[in-house]
């Protein structure tokens, strides 16, 4: 197996860091939360290392580029393990967000409403 | 993806835990002020600085402080020098630990499993895919990144920099040559 898609790879200082906002922001999370105490730098490397081995289970190419969705589901399952927020919680506001950007005209900022909290109709 | 981060954040405002305004500060840190650059400088004084650069082999999280870099998480930092018989080079194997504070953030490759995996059976065929050839006399250590220890590669010189400047030299100190990928660059003629 040689090295595959080297080439179109940042070989200097230039080159954004992040591909998406999100994963900026998913990123400076887990920084936050440590600097927080809520859990150790090697814990957060065993939740990273466990996250990625089992997108690899499940077939994900593992190749760099769906790093930070693993950098997610470490940070979830930890948030979740700490009892700083429950898999319910993080769902609830995933739907409400999911409304808000639903009902928002593209281009304008995506902000969150009561009506989005409260649930559909 | 953005829906679960931007859920994950309100959540985590909501209860205290993060600042929204401190969290668009730390990005803008690390896109724009935080990077390869620190690095470089680091490796300019060591090759300027007989005494620096002994500091740095003895205790690099000590010497790399003393030029205002630290770690966020805690870690224990350790510089390698690459030598005319060694060359050295870095790799996570478990996941994608990196010295952030000297070098900024991995790049996409570096976390891949395709350089992870093959990083250790075969860095010279890794080497060679990044456009380095070594004699074969050179001997290539492979040092594994952990949570609680980061390396930096200290490259070689370039021959012909003799009469440059700490800043010059540091333009030639690449972010690939500082995790053993790459080697410095020789000043433009």
């Amino acid at each position: 197996m040689s090295l595959p898609s080297l080439p179109d790879l940042p070989r200097d200082d230039g080159g954004p860091v992040f591909r998406e906002p999100w994963e900026a922001h998913a990123f400076a999370l887990a920084l936050t939360l440590h600097e927080r105490g809520v859990f150790t730098w090697p814990e957060w490397a065993d939740a990273l290392g466990r996250a990625i081995a089992a997108a690899r289970g499940r077939g994900d190419p593992d190749d760099g580029t769906t790093y930070y969705q693993h950098w997610l589901a470490a940070l979830e399952s930890l948030v979740a393990a700490k009892g700083v927020g429950t898999e319910r919680e993080l769902l609830h506001f995933r739907e409400a967000w999911d409304r808000a950007a639903q009902r928002t005209p593209h281009g304008a900022p995506v902000a969150l409403a009561d009506a989005d909290l409260a649930g559909p109709g | 993806m953005e829906l679960r981060v931007r859920a994950l954040e309100t959540v985590l405002t909501q209860k205290g835990y993060v600042d929204p305004a401190a969290l668009d500060e730390l990005i803008d840190a690390y896109q724009t002020r935080v990077g390869p650059r620190n690095g470089a400088r680091v490796v300019a004084r060591a090759w300027v600085d007989a005494a620096f650069k002994d500091w740095l082999r003895r205790d690099a999280t000590a010497a790399v402080a003393s030029l205002g870099y630290q770690g966020r998480q805690g870690e224990h930092l350790v510089a390698v020098e690459n030598s005319p018989g060694r060359h050295n080079m870095v790799v996570c194997t478990l996941c994608s630990c990196y010295p952030w504070p000297v070098l900024g953030l991995p790049p996409v490759w570096y976390k891949s499993t395709a350089y992870r995996a093959r990083a250790v059976r075969d860095p010279r065929g890794v080497l060679a895919d990044f456009g380095v050839t070594l004699p074969e006399s050179t001997e290539i250590r492979v040092w594994d990144s952990t949570a609680e220890v980061r390396y930096l590669v200290i490259p070689e010189r370039p021959p012909g920099t003799e009469g440059l400047d700490e800043e010059a030299l540091a333009a030639l100190v690449t972010r690939d040559s500082m995790i053993g990928t790459g080697l410095a660059g020789t000043p433009a003629p």
